[in-house]
């Protein structure tokens, strides 16, 4: 099951990007400088590769196309909503500093394994998700559900569970009425 | 939709409303349409339409609880519940431009006959002082307004004399099993009269299938009073936002209402004087705001010489049982409901010849059912995945085990009315204004309970029909109110036992007008609104011939 930019996309219908707060970057997936020419709210590229190695050990084997996914979902999302960037920024920053102190390397170097039980060792697998809360908690906000919330409110994350047009997703009136084998 | 800053109150009104939800819209649109000066006073904000899908985010999302995705709750919005059952009162309202119907879900059916008739019919709570009759060309008014989407295959319905405004929308794949299953048994299923574009309507675009329809549409293809807010102040209504009125005033001789007093964001206090003034904040604050409004000459409240404001309250409960099936049943896809049955509505005592088995009791020990069929039961994977504690491989098996197999049925059982169950003020608590907070005073009775257990019983029968195991019920110990507040101001012709006339006009006061389900006097077991909606355009009718 592969990701695609399409699948960003419809994400980020779901994140509130082309519905609703008007069309923004659907012509190339990028995010670019708002039309009144204020400065862009976009994560830098470490944040971004952090996210990415994220979400490799958070979604499930079957899936491909994570890097893709991932970059165009969150820089779409923080272009329309820089206080949640911001929350994005601060809470991979304490993942990074976690695993430095734990492994000795930033979070993306680590093999995912390693990465998969820092997440774990900080319990971030069991913490209260809260965007206002302790670092912990702030990273199941922001980065672990953060990232599950993208994918499995796309077709392409819930198909894989048998649900074509899941909650969040605009998937149309078609796909209700049809049976299982259609 | 722009904010007006200016919050000064307009000069020579012929109409002031009180609250910008359906209610108060549906009266400001019709009477703005007959070329009345309208002003309209709403407590909360007008919601930033570009911001709907975080709100819908937040609605998905665990860490964000139900109130806060309308920004309900702290000290404005602050309530105390003293009855024998706890109320979650900021679940089950909005506060804002568009009022409740920005998180309802949508259904909206027409009363029956016999809900007008209680007292005639089975000899039991009231008759209302009006009949289906005379609502019933306001009720395709009102589904005209809200932009309803439905069939005439309601074989227990009241009879009806145009079709719908849109096409219904057609059944779900588990509908269809649902009604095989029905068929069997001897019960009829029918389509749900929904308030949500099934074609594009009205400018407004086709509903495509987002599936949080409650709390948050984040198109505009489910009805939500915004849209006859903006049709209303096309028509050169004007809607000030973030005012909530703190009393009404009337003059000295008692007879009429002068102004009402609300306060602005920056504290500054106003009077809106006007010839009309409607009354159209809900169920709860409706009769809040006539109990906070004493005076010398009206020392218990205004229009409250029945002592009966606030009394009667009432709520639809909820009744649901749920199970798992052999097959996949497809839940999740949409937020709203495509099939249910009336069949247990006129009559809750009755079985069928195939399988249902009568009740143990006269049609007079219940009270109206009204059962649904589901097309969100069970978990939604997004829903699971963000509770997990697991997450990669094993948390994708982990949702394939979860989702796919669930089926249930819901229904909402009516409450009959009774003086002790009432919306009153609680004087050692006080809102952002010093107001006394409401207090809900509420049990779920007997009647209620027989009501909700015969719900059950027939759901269980359907369920088992189509051969699931039952894993699941909300039956009378569990249930909770379906939002629905009711009752606090009924309508009646003798004023020692009402607080507003057939006309919806206080008995007390020439000029102030009530709008809303606090005027019922029954219950029925239908979703409100409609009746709501229809009742308001018949107020706008009697507003505008007294002026
Ligand atoms: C989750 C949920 C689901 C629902 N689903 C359905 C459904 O499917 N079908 C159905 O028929 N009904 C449903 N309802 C109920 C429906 O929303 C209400 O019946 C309807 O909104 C009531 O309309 P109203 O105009 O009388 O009151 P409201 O919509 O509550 O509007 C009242 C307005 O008055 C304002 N106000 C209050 N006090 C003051 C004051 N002092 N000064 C100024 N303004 C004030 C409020 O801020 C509010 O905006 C649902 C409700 C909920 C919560
Ligand atoms: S399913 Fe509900 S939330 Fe989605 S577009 Fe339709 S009405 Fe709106």
């Amino acid at each position: 099951m592969r990701l695609t930019r399409r699948d960003a996309l419809a994400a980020l219908t779901a994140a509130g990007v082309t519905v609703g707060g008007g069309a923004l970057f659907l012509s190339t997936g990028e995010p670019e400088s708002t039309a009144d020419g204020t400065a862009e709210h976009r994560l830098d590229e470490s944040t971004v590769r952090t996210l990415v190695a994220a979400a490799e050990v958070l979604y499930p084997s079957e899936v491909e196309g994570t890097e893709e996914f991932v970059t165009s979902y969150v820089q779409g999302k923080v272009e329309e909503r820089p206080d949640h960037g911001r929350g994005i920024a601060d809470a991979v920053d304490y993942l990074d500093d976690y695993a430095v102190a734990w492994y000795d390397a930033k979070f993306a170097d680590l093999v995912p394994s390693d990465r998969d039980e820092a997440l774990e060792r900080m319990n971030a697998d069991t913490a209260a998700p809260d965007p206002n809360g302790s670092d912990v908690e702030r990273v199941r906000y922001f980065v672990v559900n953060e990232l599950l919330y993208g994918l499995y409110t796309t077709p392409t994350g819930t198909t894989l569970v048998g649900l074509e047009n899941p909650r969040g997703h605009p998937g149309g009136l078609a796909s209700y009425q049809r049976g299982p084998q259609s | 939709m722009t904010g007006d800053s200016d919050r000064t109150p307009s000069d020579r009104v012929d109409v002031c409303i009180i609250g910008a939800g359906p209610a108060g819209a549906l009266v400001a649109d019709r009477l703005a349409a007959r070329r009345h000066e309208v002003v309209i006073l709403e407590a909360g904000p007008r919601f930033d339409r570009a911001d709907r899908i975080e709100r819908m985010e937040r609605s998905i999302r665990p860490s964000h609880d139900l109130p806060s995705v309308w920004d309900m709750g702290g000290e404005r919005d602050a309530y105390t519940s003293t009855g024998e059952w706890f109320y979650p009162l900021n679940n089950s309202r909005v506060k804002g431009v568009g009022g409740t119907t920005l998180s309802w879900q949508g259904m909206v059916m027409r009363l029956h006959e016999v809900d007008f008739e209680m007292r005639s019919e089975w000899g039991v709570a009231a008759d209302w002082p009006i009949d289906y009759e005379d609502i019933r060309p306001y009720y395709g008014s009102a589904e005209s307004a809200l932009g309803v989407a439905g069939a005439s295959d309601n074989p227990f319905a009241p009879p009806r004399e145009s079709p719908h405004p849109m096409p219904p929308f057609p059944p779900s794949h588990s509908d269809a099993r649902f009604a095989e299953a029905c068929e069997r048994l001897g019960v009829a299923t029918h389509s749900v009269p929904n308030a949500r574009n099934s074609a594009p309507f009205d400018g407004d675009s086709k509903c495509v299938g987002f599936g949080t329809c409650k709390p948050v549409c984040p198109t505009d293809a489910k009805y939500d009073a915004t849209r006859t807010i903006e049709k209303a102040t096309d028509a050169g209504v004007r809607v000030i936002d973030r005012v909530p009125v703190q009393r009404l005033e009337h003059d000295r001789s008692g007879q009429v209402i002068d102004a009402a007093v609300y306060v602005t964001p920056d504290g500054e206090t106003h009077r809106q004087t006007a010839r009309q003034f409607v009354l159209a904040a809900g169920g709860i604050e409706t009769p809040r705001l006539l109990l906070l409004s004493e005076s010398e000459t009206y020392p218990d409240g205004l229009a409250n010489s029945s002592g009966l404001v606030g009394r009667y309250f009432m709520e639809h409960l909820f009744a649901g049982t749920g199970g798992i099936v052999d097959w996949r049943t497809r839940q999740n896809h949409v937020g709203f409901l495509t099939s249910e049955t009336h069949q247990f509505y006129d009559d809750p005592a009755a079985g069928t010849e195939r399988g249902i088995p009568p009740a143990d009791a006269q049609t007079a020990a219940f009270t109206p059912i009204k059962l649904e069929f589901f097309n969100y039961a069970g978990p939604s994977p997004v829903g699971l995945a963000l509770d997990s504690d697991i997450w990669g491989d094993e948390l994708l098996e982990s949702l394939r085990d979860a989702y796919g197999n669930s089926i249930a049925m819901g229904g909402l059982v009516g409450q009959r009315p009774r003086k002790d169950n009432f919306v009153g003020l609680d004087s050692s608590k006080t809102d952002d204004h010093g107001n006394p907070v409401p207090r809900v005073h509420w049990r779920v009775d007997d009647v209620t309970k027989r009501s909700i257990r015969r719900a059950n019983e027939i759901q269980e029968t359907i369920l088992t029909e189509l051969g699931a195991e039952l894993t699941w019920q909300v039956g009378p110990e569990e249930t909770g109110p379906a939002f629905h507040h009711m009752g606090t101001t009924r309508m009646g012709t003798d004023p020692a036992e009402s607080v507003v006339n057939p006309r919806m006009r206080t008995h007390d006061l020439d000029n102030l007008w009530i709008a809303g389900s606090s005027v019922f006097v029954t219950s029925g077991a239908m979703n409100p609104t409609l009746t709501i909606a229809a009742l308001a355009l018949k107020l706008a009718d009697h507003v505008d011939e007294s002026l």
